[in-house]
């Protein structure tokens, strides 16, 4: 398996980066960056990632079954996340991820049946002074009510 | 010497080397702290919290498992405060744990029991659902049930550390966890069984015991092992003269709590269908029907004492799996009772010329243990993890606990590999030059232990220990030969010594008048030359040589009797009869009573009366008695004095991890593993 001339030269940098013997710390790093590019964890992925850091498949999966950010199978092209931990949950955040399931049709991590939007309920993302907060894909929206998520997603809707 | 601190533990003044860990100072001086994940020889993991104690001047409680001792310390282990947080850790531990002890396997040696028997958490606050999954069979011997884990990575450590094959992880987080095997829903490993053991509840389970029993309800004997060379201790679980586990979980032996998948599991071999359990002669159609023993024992001795009286040519050919007393009677049977020197065994290993070039030495023996204390391991010419599994356990152990260095020179890929410091391959035949290649790194290792397979032959071998001896530093080396008494085989004396015949001599003779076996298979792959030998087989099964037999004699297995075998290291240790198949004899005792029925005096064939006279007779088997009484391994000196070069073939059988000759054939557990395929075994590494 091979990425893009980009990815294969940051992948380089990055098992440069750590100290000899250590290939095991681009675990994490690899497969979010080629996830993105992939679209999703794939098995396939899964082995390429453990063959450059030197580590057992298994090891790998383990990573992959604990961090809720790596996904097995492809999310929606604009990844609507919305945090319900307490910060957030005190301010409305449980209502905004229920306005949000209603909206789009779809449950937490689930996906439209046209692949542009999927949904996902999130742990903190470390914007409670902002709370409610939204990430969408890798970009953060704060002190967001029902309809400014509406506003948005429409927004994205039609610039696709 | 190392450092001491001074510190106290629940009021008692100890002493102990700085660093060293609180929960195994405490453990040295008889004060236990429980814990689940702490396993001594394993990474530390500090998942349970279970060994919380109350350090003095510390606000919070301590986890004794991570806890270096330090000067001054004040500990106490099982205070007001420590005995109600290892009751949250119990209750927290039991919020998804079923309480299905009374179905569980391991109800009655569960730690978890034991520890709410200790510090109540029988009552839980929880209302919760528990979190439900439903069993999982992972391969033919590994259950797994996720809702009774306790997440305390033993399993997991075990198997990658332990036995170096990372077959096990832990895939989520929180209270979704769960072990994972390799292959999502199936193993892909060693099938050892050592995760099974070392869970401390009953999450993995036994494809061969669960739903059996109750611990309490067995006897459990501890014997040993009776299929490849290196002499585990294995613990059988006996009820009702029927064998249910096999383990050794009380860590005696040499092997500790190791074993492999043939000692944990593959001893369903005694029970099988076609076990012969009745003496079997041939009627005048050539078709073999069951007689007695009294009417089989006149036949033979007629037949031997007539082939003797005029002048007949015998051969003779003892077991790789039989006791020493066994071997022993049976090369005196032969060399006093018939006057022949016609007696050898399938050796798998050139013992003869590594003998002879030790000579007069007696600290060049490597016992099993040295493998663990060495600085560093020379592997040559053998797949240590597939053919000797706990040797190659204890190199990695000593890889982990001591840094030692690995070194491997052989033909393929082996685990020894992935530890070692330097892997050689070599085409067939050019070992000793890869040996060779590595001589300036030896050089350096403050002492080495060389493991060498059956590549290394005749002058091969002379070689070799001439390369240790120029090294300059303490050599010490294992020769290694395949089954559980091939090395006694070999010391007792089956050997073509003086002139006698060899296995395959004794098979192309065409004027052989008696052909004996016990229990070997040498027509297996093999003709009989002679026609008009009267052959007879002593054996558990109707192998190809027994179906050439005139009369086939049944069996018992070592798991069926006792006496003292001899491990690839050299080391004595004694059997201990298990169960009684019915209609089998021991050799030993068939032997005897041939030769009582031949009028021979042999002496008494009872197994202790016998070892006492191998004691006597056998050079360097003058072992300490009390060790072996009680259940040690007493290091056997090499015959000191020259060994002359014996005719025939040295090869190893080349067997497996799920292969032991032709008993692997009748262990159905060792067939289904089998089946499992087996990437990692690909590459044959010999």
């Amino acid at each position: 398996m091979t990425f893009s001339p980009k990815l294969e030269e940051k992948f380089a940098k990055m098992l440069q980066a750590y100290p000899e013997g250590r290939k095991r710390s681009a675990v994490v790093p690899m497969l979010i960056y080629a996830q993105d590019e992939v679209g999703a964890v794939t098995p396939e992925l899964i082995d390429e990632v453990a063959r450059r850091c030197e580590v057992p498949p298994l090891q790998v999966d383990e990573v992959v079954g604990y961090y809720s950010m790596l996904h097995r199978k492809p999310m929606g092209k604009y990844h609507v996340q919305v945090c319900t931990n307490i910060s957030c949950l005190l301010v409305g955040g449980m209502e905004l991820y229920e306005h949000a399931s209603k909206k789009l049709g779809i449950g937490h991590k689930q996906v439209t049946s046209d692949g542009q939007f999927s949904l996902e309920e999130v742990e903190c993302m470390g914007a409670c002074s902002w709370a409610p907060a939204v990430e969408i894909n890798y970009d953060f929206y704060h002190h967001i009510t029902p309809e400014k998520l509406d506003q948005l997603i429409d927004g994205l809707r039609k610039a696709h | 010497m190392a450092e001491l601190v001074n510190l106290t533990i629940n009021g008692q003044a100890i002493q102990a080397e700085k660093g060293a860990l609180l929960i195994e100072v405490a453990r040295q001086n008889g004060m236990e702290i429980p814990a689940f994940c702490y396993y001594e020889g394993l990474t530390l993991q500090a998942a349970c919290r279970m060994c919380l104690v109350e350090v003095e001047k510390t606000p919070k409680l301590q986890v004794g498992c991570t806890l270096p001792v330090a000067d001054g310390m004040v500990v106490h282990t099982e205070s007001e405060t420590v005995r109600a947080a290892r009751k949250g850790t119990l209750e927290f531990l039991l919020t998804n744990h079923p309480l299905d002890c009374p179905v569980c396997d391991k109800g009655g040696e569960c730690e978890l029991q034991d520890m709410v028997f200790r510090y109540g958490a029988g009552e839980s606050r929880f209302t919760e659902r528990k979190v439900h999954v439903d069993e999982q069979q992972w391969s033919p011997v590994v259950f797994f049930d996720a809702p009774r884990c306790i997440l305390c990575y033993r399993c997991v450590r075990v198997c990658n550390e332990g036995m170096g094959v990372g077959a096990l992880g832990v895939s989520n987080r929180g209270v979704i966890s769960e072990i994972v095997p390799n292959h999502h829903d199936y193993l892909e490993c060693d099938e050892c069984g050592a995760c099974i053991d070392i869970c401390p509840v009953g999450a993995l389970t036994s494809g061969s015991y669960r739903y059996q029993t109750r611990p309490w309800e067995m006897n459990h004997v501890g014997t040993i092992c009776t299929h490849c060379g290196d002499g585990c201790r294995t613990t059988l679980g006996v009820r009702d003269d029927h064998i249910i586990r096999g383990n050794n979980r009380d860590h005696s032996g040499i092997n500790g709590e190791f074993l492999c998948v043939k000692g944990r599991y593959a001893f369903d071999f005694v029970e099988h269908a076609e076990r012969l359990q009745s003496p079997m002669v041939r009627n005048p159609h050539g078709e073999f029907e069951p007689t007695s023993w009294s009417k089989a024992f006149t036949a033979i001795a007629e037949a031997f004492t007539a082939a003797h009286a005029r002048g007949g040519k015998f051969g003779v050919i003892g077991s790789n799996h039989t006791t020493n007393e066994e071997n022993y009677f049976l090369q005196k049977f032969a060399r006093e009772g018939f006057g022949t020197k016609n007696i050898d065994h399938h050796r798998t290993g050139d013992l003869a010329t590594f003998f002879d070039a030790l000579s007069g030495r007696n600290d060049a023996l490597a016992t099993a243990g040295d493998l663990y204390t060495a600085k560093a391991v020379l592997v040559v010419g053998a797949d240590l993890a597939q053919q000797h599994p706990f040797l190659s356990y204890q190199a990695r152990a000593n890889v982990r606990h001591h840094n030692a260095h690995i070194y491997a020179v052989t033909t393929g890929p082996v685990r020894e590999d992935n530890q070692a410091v330097a892997s050689i391959r070599v085409p067939a035949g050019g070992e000793l030059d890869g040996v060779e290649s590595l001589r300036d790194k030896l050089k350096a290792e403050g002492d080495l232990v060389i493991v060498f397979g059956d590549s290394i032959q005749g002058d091969g071998v002379r070689k070799l220990v001439a390369f240790g001896d120029s090294l300059g530093i303490p050599v010490k080396y294992v020769c290694l030969v395949d089954y559980s008494n091939s090395r006694g085989a070999f010391d007792m004396g089956l050997i073509p010594r003086d002139g006698g015949m060899s296995v395959q001599q004794m098979l192309a003779a065409k004027d052989l008048d008696v052909l004996w076996v016990v229990g070997a298979n040498p027509l297996k792959n093999a003709a009989l030359a002679s026609s008009n030998a009267f052959v007879i087989v002593q054996d558990l099964f109707m192998t190809e040589t027994a179906k050439h037999a005139h009369i086939v004699l049944p069996a018992a297995s070592a798991y069926e009797k006792n006496g003292t075998v001899t491990n690839v290291c050299g080391e004595v240790q004694k059997l201990k009869q298990a169960v009684k198949v019915m209609g089998t004899k021991t050799d030993l005792e068939i032997m005897g009573s041939i030769a009582k029925e031949m009028k021979l005096n042999l002496g008494i064939w009872l197994p202790d009366k016998v070892f006492a006279e191998i004691r006597k007779n056998v050079h360097g088997y003058d072992v300490p008695l009390p060790v072996v009484d009680t259940g040690g391994a007493a290091p056997t000196m090499p015959l000191n004095g020259r060994v002359a070069a014996l005719p025939g073939v040295v090869q190893s059988a080349g067997d497996t991890l799920f292969t032991s000759g032709s008993m692997s054939r009748y262990s159905k557990i060792l067939n289904a593993v089998i089946e499992s395929p087996g990437a990692l075994y690909g590459g044959k590494g010999r």
